[in-house]
This record gives C-alpha cells, structure tokens and sequence, in this order.
C-alpha cells in the first residue's frame, strides 16, 4: 500500500503528463490543419499528372522504344523499398503500420528466392527495421531538419531512387507509406513506382498532338511522375502523422485523466482509512481509562 | 462566352490560377504557342519563360521554370516546375533558382552542361522581361 505522500507526488506527476499530452495534441491539431491545406494543394498538379501519363503511358506501353521507367528492366528479382515513416515519436501505431506492411513485403519477397534492398526515409523505420532486416538497407533520407515539406525533398528521394536505378541496382521500386484518410484512420499503403503501373483503362480518347514527340514527353514526365508521387506520399504522410499523433495524445489525455480520478480515489480513501484508524485508536485509548 | 476557356496553371505545391481566359500564350519548348479556345488538343514541354494569360480583366504574366502543357478544345491546363506571378517578388525567387541553376552547371561537363546552360540562358531571359 503506498503511502499518502506517494500517492499524492504521483497524482502530481500523472497531471504533469497530462498537461504535456494535452500541449501536443493541440500542436498536432494547429500541424494537421496545415499539413491537410498542403496535401489538398498538391493534388491538382498530381492528378493531371496521372491522367497525362496514364494516357500517354497506355499509348506507348509495350511498343519497343518504350522508356525503361515506364517498361522495367525486364526483369523482376531486385526490389527497391522505399519505406517513409516520421522522424518523431509519441504518434499511436503510425510508424509500426508503415514497418509491418514493409517488413511483411520484404519477407515474402526473400522467400520468394528475390532480392530486396530497402531505402529509410525517416529515423524511426529505420531504427525498428535495423533489428531484423539490416543487411538489406542500402540508404536513409534524413529529414530531421525539414520543417515544412517541399517538392525539393521528394526531389532529393527521386534522384537516390533514380540514380540507384541507372546503376542497375534494382528492377522494381515500391513506396511505402500511410495514406489519410481522416484523425482517427490512416491506411498503410504500398505504391509501385517503378516501373509504372498503367491502369488498363488509362487510354484517352482524346487525340492528342505532342510537341515535340510522345516518347520525348514520356522521357521528360516519367521522372516527374515518380516524384510527384513521391512527394504526395510524403505530403499524405505528413498529415497522417499529425492526425495519428492527435489521437494519440487525446487518448494519452483521457487516459491520464482517468488514472488521476482513481488514484485520487485511493487517496481519499486511504486518508479516510488513516483517519478513521486514528479515531478508533482515540477512542479506544479513552475507554480503556 | 464561346470564345473563353478554361485556364488552370498548377505547380507542384499549389494552383495559381483556375480562370476563364481568352487566351494563353505559352513558352513551349519550341517555340512559343497561343492556345485559344477551340485549339486542337496537344501537350507540350515547357521551356523557361512567360506565360500570359489574356482574362476580361486584362494581361496576366506568370514565370514558369519548365513542365509541361496540356490544351485541349475546351481549356488549358499547365504544370509547372515552378511557376510565380512575374512581380517583384516572383523575381526575387527566380533569382535565387537561377543562382541555383548556374552554380550546378558551373559542376556539371558535356551535353548535360550545355543542356543545364540553356535553361539558365532562358530563365535569365524571362526574369529580364519582367518590368
């Protein structure tokens, strides 16, 4: 049984905690609203980017002069994992999600007899996918000093990417992140980037004339393709983290305040049980004269 | 108005204009083109450069640092590298990016030098332009 004194110094601590939890919830919220703008802003440029290469990569696909990032090397047996997790903490399950889909890949692709390299884009992956599967990490992406996220960062990830790419040193890339969807939900999501996914009802009707030719448009966008969706995976990520940070803190907060009610219970009542002892000693000390 | 389109000019991070216009010119990689409504559907690679947009409230100028520009009969959508309204503030930037742009060529040797020199050349170009 813990002393009075013990008890009250914990009640004083847990509310301490509280007040923490409660700060970063709000700074998450203020974060999140700015992180949503960001990725709302960044979708008309992503979108029309996706129809025009779709369109464009339906037509080309499978014809013979077609650009290795949209036909692949022609091979299958070297994947690249970009796996992007945040750089902080204290967020709920947002980092395990991203690392427990990766690692999930990365193992059915070892046992698959393939071969797997995997690039970190932020410390804590790093840290919980250094434990089992070190051996394959090939590169990390600091963004610790990344205050706001710009397309000059996802610019910096697309050309390790790319440059590991010309250097053969993988066949197919795939980007690991969590898609938001609202506070409480945030979806893990695997992406292939390389080579490009064509939806098979990707063909435009529309005729189009290029200038100045398909294949010399194709070359200049597919670069900037892949890392426009580079850039919304981090952008998706951002938003996802500061609403999974949210509710974790709110629950962080809630469950503070309700451990502070019952070890103000148990204080109570051991402050009453001390009292009554105390009465009991009194009054028997008064009978027995 | 039959003779107005639709005009989106997008850049990575945000959208700068979503607007009905008369026309757009655009510094496409050959030359530059002006797209009106109606205009047989093309996509284009962007070079550095101006891009006007002629609205029913007069001339507006933008700078674009390349992408690419997708007109179709009914409007034109442009994506930008990097795109900002040709003001005093927009000049500020490109200068940097252009700074940017010439230390690196300053790094690089061959084809790829020559290529990065060109866009440098076209960029000064536009930020000159801009009054």
């Amino acid at each position: 049984m813990p002393s009075l004194k013990d008890l009250k110094n914990r009640i004083g601590s847990v509310k301490s905690t509280r007040k923490i939890t409660k700060a970063m919830q709000m700074v998450a919220a203020a974060k999140l609203r700015r992180a949503q703008e960001a990725a709302e802003a960044a979708r008309p440029y992503a979108d029309k980017m996706a129809d025009v290469v779709n369109g464009l990569a339906a037509s080309v696909a499978g014809s013979e002069g077609a650009p290795r990032l949209l036909a692949g090397t022609g091979s299958e047996n070297t994947h690249l994992l970009v796996v992007m997790t945040s750089e902080r903490g204290l967020c709920g399950g947002f980092n395990s999600s991203i690392v427990k889909i990766a690692r999930y890949r990365a193992e059915t692709l070892l046992k698959e007899g393939k071969s797997v390299k995997i690039l970190t884009v932020g410390k804590k992956g790093r840290e919980q996918l250094k434990r089992d599967l070190s051996a394959h990490m090939v590169g990390h992406v600091d963004m610790s000093d990344v205050k706001r996220v710009g397309y000059e960062n996802a610019a910096e990830i697309s050309k390790k990417v790319f440059e590991m790419f010309d250097a053969g040193e993988f066949d197919v890339a795939t980007i690991f992140y969590n898609r938001f969807e609202s506070v409480i939900s945030q979806i893990p999501t695997p992406r292939q980037i390389i080579p490009a996914v064509v939806p098979e009802d990707a063909a435009t009707d529309a005729l189009y004339d290029y200038e100045p030719s398909e294949e010399a448009i194709l070359e200049d966008l597919l670069p900037r393709s892949v890392t426009t969706q580079i850039f919304t995976a981090l952008l998706e990520n951002g938003a996802s983290e500061q609403g999974a940070r949210m509710s974790a803190m709110d629950n962080a907060t809630r469950n503070a305040g309700d451990m502070i009610d019952r070890l103000t219970i148990q204080y109570n009542r051991s402050r009453q049980a001390a009292i009554t002892k105390e009465l009991i000693e009194i009054i028997s000390g008064a009978e027995a004269l | 108005m039959a003779d107005m389109m639709q005009f989106d000019l997008v850049s990575p991070e945000r959208k700068l204009a979503s607007v009905q216009v008369r026309a757009v010119q655009i510094p496409a990689a050959d030359g530059d083109m002006t797209a009106m409504a109606d205009h047989a559907a093309t996509i284009t690679t962007l070079r550095p450069g101006i891009l006007i947009s002629e609205g029913p409230d007069g001339e507006t100028r933008y700078v674009v640092t390349g992408g690419f520009a997708e007109i179709s009969p009914q409007g034109t959508s442009v994506l930008a590298e990097r795109a900002y309204p040709a003001n005093a503030e927009g000049r500020a930037a490109l200068e940097v990016i252009l700074a940017e742009m010439r230390a690196k060529a300053a790094t690089l040797s061959g084809p790829e030098k020559d290529s990065l020199d060109k866009t440098a050349n076209d960029l000064a170009r536009a930020i000159e332009s801009i009054a």
